[in-house]
């Protein structure tokens, strides 16, 4: 399975990304420039975390105005998976390809380290390799992660299942505990939790190494069986 | 306002104007003998620039040559943006620490945030990639609005950068100490990673070879920072706020991913950044490293604000710039590098061969000056030094002995001072886990980051006790290397090198250059012993604020490797069972400790006493039980003693011990002796370890009780729930941000 994880500048958790589906998962993986990219070549997309354009405006704003943005559209319309981190989620938020907006953390300081999360739906083409409301750890780093969204988003999101990961102990104000989300065709997620930190126990836990194994068997299963 | 065009040379010279620059009467009359005449306004800008303290060492240079600088591993010593030594695999690791005082003290948040930057520019302009950033920082204590204001907007500067630039921060101290009230320090460090081969020097080698400016355009910001900083803080200091620069992150990022990019073209020749003096210094310097002159067209170069002189071009501060030479007629390479993130890059002079540094601005020469005059000729001053009263009054004093009569209360104080609380306040704000390296967090002895691809791992610290420092220069400078290596060494790596950030008051007191003379003679004599040569730094002085000086603040920043992941160590116990070991003899010696800050709010007496040949024989005895497989955790025993040591060693993960002291109990649990070390081993190791360390004391065992218990002679002195106390000393930071001051 080949991966692309979409380099913007400033965004910084791009090779961590990168080492995660490449070394840890074992697939082909490529950084690729969000300039010179042509998505349609790579069978699932990473939006990786850091400051792209510095969060000048909005975090995430800049970036969802790019070019890619629109091949990405296309390609979340012919259902390739899509995974956004932190600021990868921020961006598919801005670029309307997942509802809702995020404010500042309620604390209003940056927070990093690990966060327990519990897995809300394990229905997705994401979290087959989880049980379902199973709590995971997983490393948290950002300064505007409290999700927010209007009461009838919320219950769509609700009567969908589209709420992917919930947090055990709130650290942002994020509504409902949000931690992930995904669209409701189920091959976009957005989460402010970085998987791609969580793929080796020697740097305190591998949570995170399921989520990309989940994607890898459930295209195999789908490329096989269409095959 | 300073206008250049209507200051003449001679009202330069006839009014003095020279002084307002910092150039004395001496060194003007220096200026004038070296150009043979009178120097412009941009030339004497120049000069009194580059002939600043903090660009020339001038004072402390003399000191500066005691440090060992040598080792077989090491690749580059003091005089490059950062030094460099051998890791094997090829590999090498880069890092220097620098100050950022007097910035942080009047623009706490931008103040914090251009030192990070600054710091991080230097280790790439080497060719490395930054892979951490370590601070170390000392307040007031957290009291007064003020001193609450300078800490909270320090910390969210610091990971402001440091966060969108994508560099973990992984380690650091914090110090609260009322000296520091006014003139808080903030010195960081980087740490960068280079394959061997791709190690780059800012030189401007290559007659005709073209220079080329890259990155953020400049402004007038920061104009005469590095006066600024070489100069004692005052009232008046808040008026010097536009000397402050003011940092882009996201602007670094892309000049690091491009710099990075660019050292793979060999059309490159050199690479320097432009940090303290900006313009001036970064090309000066290259020309002067590499024997050459160079010529600078001022027109040519990113301008973001109107009308700006030759004086406020070569003077600004402003960030992320980066100076390269590259060989003519290969410039187009360089620059579509930088094109591709967004940057500029544009041709603006080329190197001479008339060891000249010569500017031109709107057609006429702007300044014209002897290049090696700048960096090489800058005076020396060999300043007084006297042996401060104090000093003499604290060696006359009997041994400072507390008296504690509830040993828990004491210990719960302890846990509560600021200094020795939990920082997680602190680091909780700092991304300490991007780029996917960090095996230990912040929060242990020494940070630790894998070095990918290879079984081994860099481990890194920044210490500075000036408390003992304060009592006793020499003595306190060795305990600051030795407690650096402690750290290194409880991580499971081998001290290899360190880079200072020597922090002082005004050295034109007698005093306080005493206190600088013989700290280095510390610092000199345990890094000799210790075999961690002194391979870059940085010297901030004039660290004061109305005159009153901060205690002498010599940052160790220190790196060690690790052979072997499997060497890593955790600083707190693992199993309930294992044996707990006290290396290492306790004397009654309370001067400068924390006990004594508590008990008495002041700092007096003879500083602990160390002796670096046991120091390093217990760090090599211990090094070689981990690597032997022996150690579960090691921990260095530090402010608070060895109650503080125990309790730490019990926060992570709900264990509980049971201690045995013998002797005097305020001795045994709260002395500050050095060179001791808190150790849990197997039970079956026991003679394994016993035989290769030879000053280990078993004194307890690892329990499941979550019970912290300590007993002298059938008494129980302590029995406190570990749960209680790490509440207390978690919240001691949180709960004095917000009381009222």
């Amino acid at each position: 399975m080949k991966f692309a994880v979409v380099v913007f500048p400033g965004s910084n958790c791009d090779r961590d990304m990168y080492h995660a589906a490449k070394d840890a998962l074992g697939e082909e993986a490529e950084l690729v420039w969000y300039q010179s990219a042509n998505l349609s070549d790579y069978d699932a997309i990473l939006i990786p975390g850091g400051f792209s354009y510095g969060d000048y405006l909005r975090s995430g704003a800049i970036a969802s105005t790019s070019q890619i943005v629109a091949d990405l559209k296309r390609q979340a319309e012919k259902g390739v998976p899509i995974l956004g981190v932190c600021n990868g989620f921020q961006i598919l938020l801005e670029a309307g390809l997942l509802p809702g907006a995020m404010l500042r953390n309620k604390n209003l300081k940056f927070i990093c380290h690990f966060e327990e999360l519990k897995v809300a739906n394990r229905d997705t083409m994401f979290t087959t390799a989880f049980q379902q409301g199973e709590a995971i750890s997983l490393p948290v780093a950002h300064g505007e992660g409290n999700y927010y969204c209007d009461d009838t988003t919320l219950k769509q999101l609700k009567d969908n299942n589209q709420i992917v990961f919930t947090y055990t102990n709130n650290p942002n104000g994020s509504i409902n505990d949000i931690a992930g989300i995904m669209n409701e065709q189920g091959n976009v997620l957005g989460m402010m939790p970085h998987p791609e930190r969580a793929v080796e126990e020697l740097l305190g836990g591998n949570d995170g190494l399921k989520i990309f194994k989940s994607i890898v068997n459930n295209w195999r299963e789908k490329y096989v069986t269409s095959a | 306002m300073l206008q250049a065009p209507e200051i003449t040379p001679e009202v330069i010279e006839k009014d003095r104007l020279y002084r307002d620059m910092g150039l004395t009467d001496d060194e003007f009359g220096l200026v004038k003998s070296i150009l043979k005449r009178q120097p412009n306004f941009t030339e004497t800008g120049i000069f009194s620039v580059m002939w600043s303290e903090h660009c020339s060492y001038k004072t402390s240079k003399p000191l500066l040559k005691k440090f060992p600088t040598k080792a077989d591993h090491v690749l580059q010593g003091p005089g490059e943006g950062a030094g460099i030594i051998d890791i094997g695999d090829g590999k090498a690791v880069v890092f220097k620490i620098e100050s950022h005082n007097h910035p942080s003290a009047v623009e706490p948040y931008q103040g914090a945030a251009t030192g990070v930057g600054g710091i991080i520019r230097d280790v790439f302009s080497m060719g490395a990639r930054p892979i951490a950033l370590l601070n170390s920082l000392r307040f007031g204590n957290l009291t007064s609005n003020r001193v609450k204001y300078l800490f909270e907007e320090i910390v969210n500067g610091i990971a402001g950068y440091g966060n969108c630039v994508g560099v973990p921060t992984v380690g650091g101290e914090v110090q609260f100490d009322n000296c520091y009230e006014g003139n808080p320090l903030v010195n960081a460090m980087c740490v960068g990673l280079i394959d061997q081969k791709d190690i780059q020097k800012g030189i401007a080698a290559g007659i005709g070879n073209t220079v080329i400016y890259a990155g953020a355009a400049t402004g007038r910001d920061g104009i005469h920072g590095a006066t600024f900083a070489s100069e004692d803080l005052s009232e008046e200091s808040e008026s010097k706020r536009p000397s402050v620069q003011v940092g882009d992150p996201f602007m670094e990022k892309l000049l690091i991913e491009a710099c990075l990019e660019v050292i793979h073209c060999d059309a490159l020749v050199g690479m320097q950044d432009m940090g303290a003096a900006g313009l001036t210094s970064s090309a000066s310097e290259m020309a002067s490293k590499a024997g050459t002159g160079m010529e600078m067209n001022l027109d040519l170069v990113p301008q973001r604000e109107l009308d700006m002189t030759p004086y406020e071009l070569m003077l600004s501060e402003s960030q992320e710039r980066m100076l390269l030479v590259v060989e003519q007629g290969r410039e187009h390479e360089i620059i579509d590098i930088f094109k591709k993130y967004g940057l500029e890059a544009v041709a603006v002079g080329r190197v001479t061969d008339d060891n000249q540094f010569r500017l031109i601005h709107k057609g006429a020469v702007a300044a014209d000056i002897p290049v090696d005059s700048l960096a090489e000729d800058a005076p020396v001053y060999h300043k007084d030094s006297k042996v401060p009263e104090y000093y003499e009054k604290f060696q006359q004093l009997d041994d400072y002995q507390p008296i504690v009569n509830n040993y828990s209360e004491a210990l719960k104080s302890l846990l509560q001072q600021p200094t020795i609380a939990s920082k997680e306040w602190v680091y909780d704000q700092y991304d300490s886990m991007v780029q996917t390296n960090t095996v230990v967090r912040p929060g242990s002895d020494a940070a630790i980051i894998r070095v990918r691809g290879t079984d081994k791992a860099i481990a890194m610290t920044t210490d500075c006790n000036s408390r003992y420092i304060y009592l006793d220069p020499e003595i306190g400078g060795k305990i600051a290397v030795a407690e650096a290596a402690r750290n290194i060494v409880c991580s499971g790596g081998k001290p290899m090198a360190l880079t200072d950030g020597l922090n002082f008051g005004n050295p034109d007191k007698p005093e306080n250059f005493w206190q600088m003379e013989k700290s280095v003679d510390g610092l000199s004599e345990a890094s000799l012993a210790l075999n961690t040569p002194v391979i870059s730094g940085n010297v901030s002085l004039y660290n004061e604020t109305n005159g009153q000086s901060i205690y002498p603040t010599p940052v160790v920043g220190m790196v060690g490797l690790l052979e072997s992941l499997d060497h890593v160590t955790p600083s707190f116990f693992q199993t309930p069972g294992d044996y707990i070991y006290l290396i290492g003899e306790t004397k009654p010696e309370f001067a400068g400790s924390e006990l004594q800050n508590i008990l008495e709010n002041n700092y007096f007496g003879k500083a602990p006493s160390i002796d670096l040949d046991i120091e390093a024989k217990r760090q090599q005895q211990l090094l070689l039980a981990i690597q032997s497989g022996l150690v579960c955790s090691a921990h260095d025993l530090a402010e608070g003693g060895l109650a503080v040591a125990l309790a730490e060693s019990l926060f992570n993960n709900g264990l509980g011990c049971d201690v045995e002291v013998s002797g005097d109990t305020t001795v045994q649990l709260f002395s500050e002796s050095q060179s001791r070390f808190l150790v849990s081993i197997k039970p079956d190791d026991k003679q394994a370890f016993e035989s290769l360390v030879e000053d280990a004391n078993l004194i307890g065992e690892v329990t499941e009780s979550g019970q912290l218990k300590v007993n002298n002679n059938e008494d129980i002195v302590i029995e406190e729930s570990v749960e209680s106390l790490k509440t207390l000393w978690k919240g001691a930071i949180p709960c004095l941000l917000k009381s009222k001051g």
